[in-house]
C-alpha cells in the first residue's frame, strides 16, 4: 500500500508538472514579435571583466521568463519559444550583446525560484512579470521598471461588480502565492488561490468564484478570448512595476540594462514589442515608464 | 521568517484550515471506509463488486485528479456545491473535503479489510453459530477486533491524509501551504518560512501518531 501511495504521489507530481506546463492555450497566436537589431562586435563595446563582456564573448545567454501568462510570457506545449512582452524585452537585451534570438536559452521561472535562479547563476536575467519590491531588492538586483501595470478584475458579463468596494466578502481567485492575491485579500475579498491563470478563468466561467484578479494586461487577454462571457472592470487599484532581475554579484549589469532599455524606448523598439504582444488585446501603447537610477556599485 | 512571527495570526489561521480539512475528511473517510470494507467482505455480491470497483478506481487515481474532478470538473457541468453556503460552510472547503474523503476512504477501507482478515475465521463462525446476523457479526464481533489490529496502518493513512490536505492550496483554500506561498512570495527568499511551516506540519503529524500510539497501547491491554 505504501508503494501505491508513493506511486500516486509521484504521478500526482508528474501530472501537476505537466498541467502547469501546458496550462492554458491563451494567446498562442501572438506573433513571435518584432525584429531586433543584433549588435555586431558587441563584446568590444564592454569593459574587460564585466559580466556583459563575458556573456557577449560566450555568445550565449540564459533568460528566465514566465511560461503561463498570455501576453506577458507564455509558451504553449507545441511552441519552440516563449511569446509575450517579457521575452521581447529579453531579445532586445540579448541583441545589444550581439546574441541572436535563437541563441537565447529560455528557462521557465515561477514566482518561487526567481531569486534562487539568479543567485545560483542558473539564469543570467529574470524577465518574468517580476514586480520591483524592496524585499526583493535586498536579495537580487532589479533594473527598471520597463513596464508598469495595475491589478484589475475579470468578471462574468452579467456581474454586478463595478467598483473595488464590491469585492468585499466575494470569492476572488488568482494564482496561489501571487502578489495579486494578497492585494485582493487586503481589499476584503476571500482569496481563492489556484495553480494557473487558466484554472482561475475556468472558475470564473463556471461560477464558483465571483471574479479573477491579476495584472490588467493578462485579464484583457482572457476577456478578448471570451468576449461574450467575460469583461474587465475597475480601474487599476495597484501598481506593479516590472523589472529585470540580475544577480547582485554583477552590479554592473544594472546600468547596461537601463541604458539598453532606454535606447529601445527612444527608438520605438519598446513600443513595437508592446504592440506585438500586450497591445493585441486592444490596449493603447502606454508611455514607457521612467526607470529607477541604478544603485551605486 | 520574522514576517511570519509578525503575522502569526495568519500562520495559525492557515493551520486552522489544515486541521479543519483533516478533521472533517478523516471522520467522513473513516465512516465511508468502514462501510466500503463491510461491503467488500459482505455476503451481497453486487455490493461486493461495487465496493471493489470503487476502491480499485479511486485508489489508483492520483489525488490531484480527484481534486480536479471535484473542484474544476463538476462545477463546469453545473455542480458547484454552492448550496453549502446557505449553511455557512465554505464551498471551496467543502469541495476539498469531498475530494480528500473520496480518496482517503479507499485507503481506510483496505486497512480495515486487512484487519478483518486478521480476525480468525472461527470468530465469525462462532458469531453466526450463536445466531448473529451479518450486521451483528461485523459490529459486535469482527470489527471491534479488527479496529484493534489496524491502528498502526490506519494511523499511516491518517498521517498521509493530513499531509494531503496541502493539495487544497491550489483549489481555493488558504490552508498552511497556500499561506506559506504567500510568505515566500513577499519575502523574496527566506528558508526560515519553509522551516516554520514544516514545523507546523511536524507538530500536527506527531499529534496524530501519538494519539494512535496511545490507542494502540490502551487496546492492547484489553486484548490480553
Amino acid at each position: 500500500m505504501r508503494l501505491t501511495r508513493f506511486k500516486a504521489v509521484a504521478v500526482a507530481i508528474a501530472a501537476a508538472a505537466s498541467l502547469s506546463a501546458c496550462g492554458g492555450n491563451a494567446g498562442s497566436d501572438e506573433g513571435s514579435g518584432v525584429d531586433v537589431k543584433v549588435a555586431s562586435n558587441a563584446a568590444d563595446s564592454f569593459k574587460d571583466g564585466t559580466r556583459m563582456k563575458e556573456i557577449a564573448e560566450s555568445g550565449k545567454i540564459t533568460i528566465g521568463v514566465k511560461f503561463d501568462q498570455p501576453g506577458i510570457g507564455f509558451k504553449g506545449a507545441t511552441d519552440d519559444m516563449p511569446k509575450g512582452f517579457d521575452p521581447q524585452i529579453g531579445k532586445i537585451l540579448a541583441a545589444s550583446l550581439g546574441i541572436k534570438p535563437e541563441d537565447i536559452t529560455w528557462k521557465e521561472t515561477i514566482s518561487d525560484n526567481r531569486e534562487p535562479f539568479l543567485e545560483s547563476g542558473e539564469v543570467d536575467l529574470v524577465i518574468a512579470s517580476y514586480s520591483i519590491t524592496d524585499e526583493r531588492r535586498k536579495v537580487v538586483g532589479q533594473a527598471g521598471p520597463y513596464y508598469v501595470t495595475g491589478q484589475q478584475l475579470l468578471v462574468p458579463k452579467d456581474s454586478k461588480i463595478d467598483s473595488i468596494d464590491d469585492v468585499r466578502g466575494m470569492n476572488v481567485c488568482s494564482v496561489t502565492g501571487s502578489t495579486s492575491l494578497d492585494q485582493i485579500e487586503a481589499k476584503g475579498a476571500k482569496p481563492r488561490g489556484f495553480d494557473t491563470y487558466s484554472d482561475c478563468v475556468d472558475q470564473v466561467l463556471n461560477g464558483t468564484v465571483d471574479a479573477m484578479t491579476t495584472d490588467g494586461a493578462i485579464l484583457m487577454g482572457y476577456a478578448a478570448e471570451n468576449p461574450d462571457k467575460l469583461k474587465v472592470v475597475v480601474p487599476p487599484f495597484s501598481e506593479e512595476r516590472y523589472g529585470v532581475g540580475y544577480s547582485k554579484s554583477h552590479p554592473e549589469m544594472c546600468q547596461w540594462i537601463v541604458d539598453t532599455l532606454k535606447k529601445a524606448e527612444d527608438d520605438g523598439t519598446w513600443a513595437k514589442a508592446f504592440e506585438a504582444t500586450l497591445g493585441k488585446s486592444g490596449v493603447a501603447t502606454p508611455e514607457p515608464p521612467a526607470m529607477d537610477p541604478c544603485p551605486a556599485a | 521568517m520574522n514576517l511570519v512571527f509578525e503575522h502569526f495570526d495568519l500562520y495559525l489561521r492557515a493551520f486552522g484550515w489544515t486541521v479543519l480539512l483533516f478533521l472533517a475528511s478523516a471522520l467522513a473517510s473513516l465512516v465511508i471506509g468502514t462501510v466500503l470494507a463491510a461491503m467488500r467482505v459482505g455476503p451481497v455480491s453486487i455490493l461486493r463488486a461495487a465496493s471493489t470497483a470503487y476502491i480499485t478506481v479511486v485508489r489508483n487515481t492520483p489525488l490531484l485528479v480527484m481534486f480536479l474532478l471535484i473542484c474544476v470538473g463538476l462545477p463546469t457541468v453545473g455542480i458547484t456545491f454552492r448550496f453549502v453556503e446557505d449553511w455557512h460552510l465554505d464551498a471551496f472547503y467543502f469541495r476539498s473535503c469531498i475530494a480528500l474523503t473520496l480518496y482517503t476512504s479507499t485507503f481506510v477501507a483496505e486497512a480495515i479489510r486487512s484487519g478483518i482478515n486478521a480476525v480468525p475465521l472461527g470468530q465469525a463462525e462462532a458469531a453466526r453459530a450463536v445466531g448473529l446476523t451479518f450486521g451483528g457479526t461485523m459490529t459486535q464481533v469482527v470489527l471491534p477486533q479488527a479496529f484493534r489490529a489496524i491502528v498502526p496502518p490506519l494511523a499511516s493513512v491518517m498521517i498521509a491524509l493530513l499531509k494531503n490536505t496541502s493539495v487544497a492550496y491550489v483549489f481555493g483554500v488558504v490552508e498552511a501551504t497556500a499561506r506559506m506561498k504567500y510568505f515566500t512570495n513577499i519575502t523574496a527568499r527566506d528558508e526560515g518560512v519553509f522551516v516554520l511551516f514544516a514545523l507546523g506540519y511536524i507538530v500536527l503529524v506527531e499529534m496524530v501518531s501519538l494519539g494512535a500510539y496511545s490507542l494502540e497501547r490502551r487496546w492492547k491491554v484489553s486484548r490480553a
